[in-house]
């Protein structure tokens, strides 16, 4: 293999130790074959690398067995074995992951979900869809455009990603501004809990006060409390007219203001609106290749020079009414002064070029080396500051440069969700590197803290952020929630090392 | 004939190219409603084509003049033609007829007799009806030279174009003088963005409409759509077990 291997996490992190936990003996590996399947039962150790490291190549995990279940059933049986011996698990999606949440720590077993990926049922009435925890996002988007209906949530990551991670991680992505969280879509669930027992609410219905909502608890668990191996998920109808507006703009006033407007003029039909500082856009130019949307005449000129883009996109039912809308709107901005300078997409494929320029700045940010992710909420006239504030910290402390190979940090690139208050910080680097890390943490976490603003708004806290959690929940908070982890697992089996 | 360049751009709205098209309930075409339209991506390549020339020879180029044959929303492409560079432009509405090659290119005639245009660069072929008809019939009905399927265009200062087509195995040259007619390929080259304030000033750029009738020709189509259908389903593979089975399922097949 020409990449080095990483340094696992038992070497990076000596401060974890491995708890008390059963070894995987001869015994249990045979059991697993027999539920399962020998082809379902992973114990090749290059095959396991791509179980035992996470996408961005930052965590690594030691484990020596992986079990690809293919039912719910097998899944309890599993589960239910695990628990009789106190082996741990560590609960794996398409591991798209960017808190280290989805891959071991030392030998916890892998249960990947990949081989679940099937559609249960689809009610063209309701838009309710049902489906196994491991369907591909993608794949159940495009089984619903089939039938009229989109996916209630998107993101980068769509191709890889499977439905009941995000739903563990409750993902946030591009769509939140418009149809909300998964708090409110996701209407049922069904969980393999910590000792083989299956919770199942796939039935549920939209309204029902009966009794706590337990399936909130388990979205955002990051896989603590149970294995979720079913979705029952609401689905709006799929917009029929949707356009894209991609700007530049000369400041960050100027970018809340045309947020601000874009919100009362755009009204119903705004469905997404993404900022992007230059930095990131010339680094998702040094990953494209390819013309800068707002640099058409010459492939290799220079991302222009605003400090700041945004992509707007509007979706609904009457590409007429939406068109015009968009067109008074982007006119009025543009005869103001507040946006300098714009592209409207004229076709699909245009469409889909103008959002690379956006959701290919997270691989972008990889090819270097490695990044640091922060992903933070923080009140809007503060959310640029925290980008500004870091490269200031990092070029104190002599790590950052653009061009010299020998720092560690190439940038810190800041783009993300304005509608929702959440900005994605991207510290990119040529290495993984202690010094980075300590400058960094846990001072970026305190300066969110001291702005009011929560250390993960919704990459989750996994591995990375287990133990800065306080600084966005209050201990009252916190012993509540150690609770609720001790009543499901009270051994711990379920995802150690992470989350709480 | 004058040495300046008068350039007629004919662009077709067509269902998005990046759109899987459904057949209709009546298997009589292409379901319509509440589907996306853009401009025919051969036509977009010429759009940029034609304002490539004009920038290269702004004083070789006298205009450049768009065209388009189709519903009233056909206006939303001549617009984005205009904001990229076009100077001028006519929809001639049809409402939602369709409109054979021949008898479109009776009406480009038409029209390059109306604006004196001695370069006609269009798109290959329309991805709706897959024809490449429009080019070849318009050169012979015009008696101008034609070079179809263009991947390199370059204009002399003798008013003669070398024009490169991809040819099986490698690239065809040919070369004739204005008056003639150009039909583009996907690689001739890579179609823009267009920006918010041309698109804005585009608006102020004439658009005039005309119906066939003002040209003095009656639409009457040759063909009938007979049927439409969808091709069949292909059949999924299937897994066997070991190298023996295989040959026998092959067997089984009469395929060994």
């Amino acid at each position: 293999m020409a990449v080095a291997l990483l340094m696992s996490c038992a070497e990076s992190y000596p401060q974890v130790k491995r708890l008390d936990f059963g070894k995987i003996t001869p015994q249990a590996v045979d059991f697993f074959r027999s539920v399962v399947g020998e082809a379902a039962v992973v114990t090749d150790q290059d095959d396991l690398l791509f179980y035992n490291e996470d996408q961005m190549r930052k965590y690594r995990g030691q484990s020596s067995l992986c079990i690809k279940p293919k039912t719910t059933q097998q899944v309890s049986e599993i589960v239910k074995y695990c628990h009789e011996h106190k082996l741990a698990l560590v609960p794996q999606g398409g591991n798209t992951g960017l808190v280290g949440g989805s891959v071991p720590v030392f030998d916890e077993i892998v249960l990947s979900l990949s081989s679940m990926n099937k559609i249960r049922s689809f009610d063209h009435t309701s838009g309710i869809l049902k489906a196994d925890a491991g369907l591909i996002l993608e794949n159940a988007d495009n089984f619903l455009a089939e039938n009229g209906y989109i996916f209630p949530l998107d993101l980068g990551a769509k191709g890889s990603c499977h439905i009941g991670g995000n739903v563990a991680a409750n993902a946030g992505g591009l769509r939140l501004l418009r149809y909300g969280s998964l708090h409110g879509s996701v209407l049922g669930l069904e969980v393999v809990l910590p000792d083989g027992t299956v919770y199942d609410s796939m039935n549920a219905l939209r309204k029902d006060n009966t009794g706590y909502d337990l399936k909130q608890l388990f979205i955002g668990s990051e896989g603590t409390l149970g294995v979720i191996t079913g979705v029952s998920i609401l689905c709006p109808a799929r917009p029929k007219a949707v356009n894209i507006a991609f700007l530049g703009l000369e400041s960050y006033e100027a970018v809340q203001t045309t947020f601000k407007r874009a919100r009362a003029e755009l009204c119903e039909v705004l469905s997404a609106f993404e900022f992007m500082d230059r930095q990131s856009q010339w680094q998702a130019k040094r990953f494209l290749k390819t013309a800068h949307p707002l640099a058409q005449d010459d492939p290799d000129a220079e991302v222009p020079e605003y400090p700041f883009y945004v992509l707007i996109e509007t979706s609904g039912s009457c590409k007429e009414h939406d068109d015009a809308k968009l067109e008074t709107f982007l006119e009025s901005i543009m005869e103001d002064g507040t946006v300098a300078d714009g592209v409207v997409s004229q076709d699909e494929s245009q469409l889909r070029t103008l959002w690379t320029w956006r959701e290919g700045i997270s691989e972008a940010s990889n090819m270097d080396g490695g990044v640091y992710k922060y992903d933070v909420s923080l009140p809007l006239p503060v959310m640029y500051e925290l980008i500004e504030v870091l490269r200031a910290r990092l070029d104190e402390h002599g790590l950052r440069s653009v061009s010299d190979a020998s720092k560690p940090v190439v940038d810190v690139v800041g783009y993300g969700h304005i509608g929702d208050g959440n900005v994605h910080v991207n510290v990119i680097v040529r290495e993984y590197n202690k010094t980075v890390e300590k400058c960094l943490e846990p001072y970026v976490y305190q300066w969110i803290s001291d702005h009011e603003g929560s250390i993960s708004a919704e990459h989750g806290l996994g591995f990375q952020k287990k133990n800065y959690i306080g600084y966005s929940k209050s201990e009252v908070e916190i012993a509540l929630m150690k609770d609720i982890k001790s009543k499901f697992d009270p051994q711990g089996i379920m995802n150690p090392y992470k989350y709480l | 004939m004058s040495s300046k360049i008068r350039i007629l751009l004919p662009v077709k709205r067509v269902i998005d190219a990046a759109l899987k098209p459904r057949i209709n309930k009546a298997q009589t075409g292409v379901e319509a409603a509440g589907v996306k339209f853009s401009i025919n991506p051969f036509d977009d390549i010429a759009v940029e084509e034609a304002i490539k020339i004009k920038n290269a020879h702004k004083d070789r180029v006298e205009s450049i003049h768009a065209v388009s044959i189709g519903p009233n929303k056909a206006q939303d492409i001549l617009r984005v033609a205009l904001a990229k560079g076009a100077d001028t432009s006519t929809l001639v509405d049809v409402k939602d007829q369709e409109v054979e090659p021949l008898q479109v290119s009776k009406i480009l005639k038409k029209l390059q007799e109306k604006y004196n245009s001695n370069l006609i660069i269009l798109g290959k072929q329309a991805i709706d009806d897959d024809s490449n008809q429009t080019g070849q019939m318009l050169a012979g009905l015009l008696n101008w030279p034609q070079a179809t399927n263009a991947s390199k265009v370059k204009l002399n200062a003798d008013n003669t174009v070398e024009v490169e087509r991809e040819i099986d195995g490698g690239v065809e040259v040919v070369k004739a003088s204005l008056p003639m007619i150009i039909t583009t390929d996907l690689r001739l080259n890579e179609p823009k963005f267009v920006t918010l304030p041309k698109m804005m000033k585009a608006k102020k750029k004439p658009l005039e409409i005309l119906k066939v009738d003002d040209l003095g020709i009656t639409l009457e189509n040759r063909l009938e759509t007979v049927k439409l259908e969808d091709p069949p389903v292909r059949q999924g593979g299937a897994k066997v077990g070991s190298v023996d089975e295989l040959i026998s399922k092959l067997k089984e097949l009469k395929a060994i």
